[in-house]
């Protein structure tokens, strides 16, 4: 099982903050799971249509596309940080 | 050494130069940046959310960064999160060295980065009750690359 968190509007179109899913085998990386989620609702889909847009943290830690997730217990994704 | 601090609370600038500089007598000056919520037509407050396993760790890794770069710098950043009003302070930070130049540079390296790679996100409110979040500008990745080219 892996957390999923949102932030931000990607927390609103998606409609939650958190969920606890068990992936299905082969989604090894970000960019896998991106395009896996996004076909899980049309929330999802909405808040992940752009994905210049999106931003992701594995565990804590800023990743890219290719980053692996195997392993990992908590992804984040959001939009470009606005702070300052 | 730079600290950094994250609080939904108001600072105070005089006691925050008054810690950081302590009983240091080596230090010749001293750099302050204060961010304020900015009342931009009908704003009327903004609320910062951020993410609470990674915020504060993200912001002491910005500040350990700063430090091994100038190494004979003392700071400390603080940011806030929360709903805050037109005026409100936002973002400090704080540098204090021998000589101004190197706690100017680590001032605004911090200020770049912590627009960068701090996770946060700021939404607007406005008068007529909408709301907006704000959108990241190319500017401030300019800003922040120019460190590491």
């Amino acid at each position: 099982m892996i957390t999923l968190l949102y932030f931000a509007w990607v927390r609103e179109q998606i409609g939650t903050d958190a969920e606890t899913l068990a992936l299905p085998a082969g989604i090894t990386t970000v960019a896998n799971l991106l395009d896996w989620l996004a076909s899980q609702s049309p929330g999802h889909a909405a808040a992940l249509a752009d994905r210049s847009r999106i931003r992701v943290a594995v565990d804590q830690t800023f990743a890219r596309g290719e980053t692996p997730i195997t392993g990992a217990a908590e992804i984040a994704i959001f939009p470009p940080v606005t702070g300052g | 050494m730079i600290s950094a601090h994250l609080q939904a609370e108001p600072f105070d600038l005089a006691a925050e130069q008054a810690a950081l500089v302590g009983s240091h007598t080596d230090l010749g000056a001293v750099v302050s940046f204060t961010g304020l919520v900015r009342a931009d037509d009908g704003l009327i407050a903004l609320t910062l959310e951020h993410y609470p396993a990674m915020t504060l760790a993200q912001m002491q890794a910005i500040a350990a960064d700063a430090a091994a770069r100038w190494p004979g710098v003392l700071g400390r950043i603080i940011h806030r999160h929360g709903r805050l009003l037109p005026g409100a302070p936002i973002v400090f930070v704080l540098t204090a060295s021998p000589h101004r130049a190197d706690a100017f540079a680590a001032a605004e390296y911090l200020m770049d980065w912590l627009k960068t790679k701090a996770p946060f996100w700021k939404r607007e409110e406005w008068a007529d009750g909408s709301t907006r979040w704000v959108e990241a500008k190319a500017s401030d990745d300019t800003a922040k690359d120019r460190w590491t080219a």
